[in-house]
């Protein structure tokens, strides 16, 4: 069972930014969808894998809710951000926020071997923040603008500031039947 | 969150708007009218009919005429949105956007210059499923408008329905056309869904059709009580 976790506020974003991801990984397992501010780390040990949903452009609150976040440190399965769910990564584990406004296709270009994607791809982004990654993270992959890829040391967590669900659902597909290391 | 909704009468703009009557308020609707009949972002065939649609929804409607020129149709469209912004308070738009990254990604913009939240409620949503959902709700759709082989006079004017879907997905696997025309190949028009209070008669219609293209022109309707 993969938990994937809904970012936004607004009702009508789930549609966008959870149900396509959803529709990915029902091909290889059961989920089940939760807001970020139900989840109880006593009750995740029943997920193999969470994924983090993006957002609509305005939102934000969650930014104001990382320590809603701190149980990512203790979950030891794999998980992956997605845009938000990136930057709830990243911040978890010290980074910092940065401007960076990216909406539209973007070319994405690897910079470390990873079991999720290689070389340049184009992708779909939409977002107002980008992270200036602490030492916990290694940098993956990188736009021309800034970092869109990271995976958290000795850790199974990834993030990507992209929106792989739009145009690069293999990274979900093998993110959702791989067993990223 | 008060809302506009982009709206051209179709089928995807008609079910984005139910989705989103369904978790927010939306209090106008929006069409833009491309005299460019290969416009990349507005869909075209009985395209004034949105008034009267409008009116069957019960929503009022703000309607702006575009030349259709691919980077002034876009200030006509965000002239527009502002127009809502302005008139009605609306703090987001929506769109029945589900694949074309070039329609969503312009929409995007348009709204985060204006400070507006920017929802697709079908984004990426599978084409079959989504014609099915419709024909399961209920909603009364026609085809107006046909643009690539083998879709041929036949089809304008008929009623979306089970049997049609079967056809759209065997035509999908042979000729890799898009089922629920999300490639251009179809524009649908919607007579009646749930949301209508009243629903559309078509009083007086004709076909034009050739080179493997056809439009279904709606010349006389009138709305008539459900």
């Amino acid at each position: 069972m993969i938990l994937i976790v809904n970012m936004n506020n607004n009702p009508l974003a789930l549609y966008e930014f959870v149900l396509p991801v959803a529709s990915i990984v029902k091909r290889h397992d059961e989920y089940d969808i939760k807001h970020y501010s139900e989840i109880r780390p006593g009750r995740l040990g029943m997920y193999s894998k969470i994924i983090l949903s993006g957002t609509t452009l305005k939102e934000d609150k969650y930014l104001g809710d990382i320590k809603k976040f701190e149980w990512i440190k203790e979950f030891d399965k794999p998980v992956l951000g997605i845009c938000a769910g990136m930057q709830v990564i990243s911040l978890v584990f010290g980074s910092k926020l940065s401007k960076c406004k990216e909406i539209g296709m973007v070319d994405i270009r690897t910079v470390k071997d990873n079991p999720l994607f290689s070389s340049s791809f184009e992708s779909y982004t939409l977002h107002n923040y980008a992270i200036d990654p602490s030492d916990k993270l290694d940098v993956l992959a990188k736009s021309a603008n800034c970092v869109e890829a990271v995976k958290v040391k000795d850790k199974n967590a990834y993030g990507v500031l992209f929106h792989p669900e739009v145009r690069n659902k293999e990274i979900i597909e093998r993110f959702c039947s791989g067993k990223p290391e | 969150m008060k809302l506009a909704v982009l709206f051209s009468g179709g089928k995807d703009s008609t079910y984005a708007l139910a989705k989103a009557m369904e978790k927010e308020k939306v209090v106008c609707l929006i069409t833009v009218v491309s005299k460019n009949k290969e416009s990349y972002m507005f869909h075209t065939p009985n395209v004034h009919l949105t008034e009267m649609q409008a009116e069957a929804i019960g929503l009022p409607l703000i309607t702006r005429i575009t030349e259709g020129k691919k980077e002034e149709e876009l200030a006509d469209l965000e002239a527009a949105i502002r127009e809502a912004k302005g008139r009605f308070a609306v703090g987001g738009v929506v769109t029945g956007a589900i694949a074309s990254v070039y329609q969503s990604q312009r929409v995007q913009v348009i709204c985060d210059r204006l400070g507006l939240w920017c929802f697709n409620p079908l984004w990426q949503k599978d084409e079959v499923e989504l014609l099915n959902e419709l024909v399961d709700n209920k909603f009364e759709v026609i085809i107006s408008g046909v643009f690539a082989y083998p879709l041929d006079r036949k089809w304008l004017g008929r009623k979306l329905d089970k049997n049609m879907i079967k056809e759209l997905v065997s035509m999908h696997e042979r000729y890799e056309i898009h089922p629920s025309g999300e490639g251009g190949e179809i524009e649908t028009l919607v007579l009646d869904a749930p949301i209508f209070k009243k629903s559309i008669h078509i009083k007086k219609s004709g076909s034009v059709y050739e080179k493997n293209a056809g439009v279904f022109n709606i010349t006389d309707a009138e709305l008539v009580e459900k």
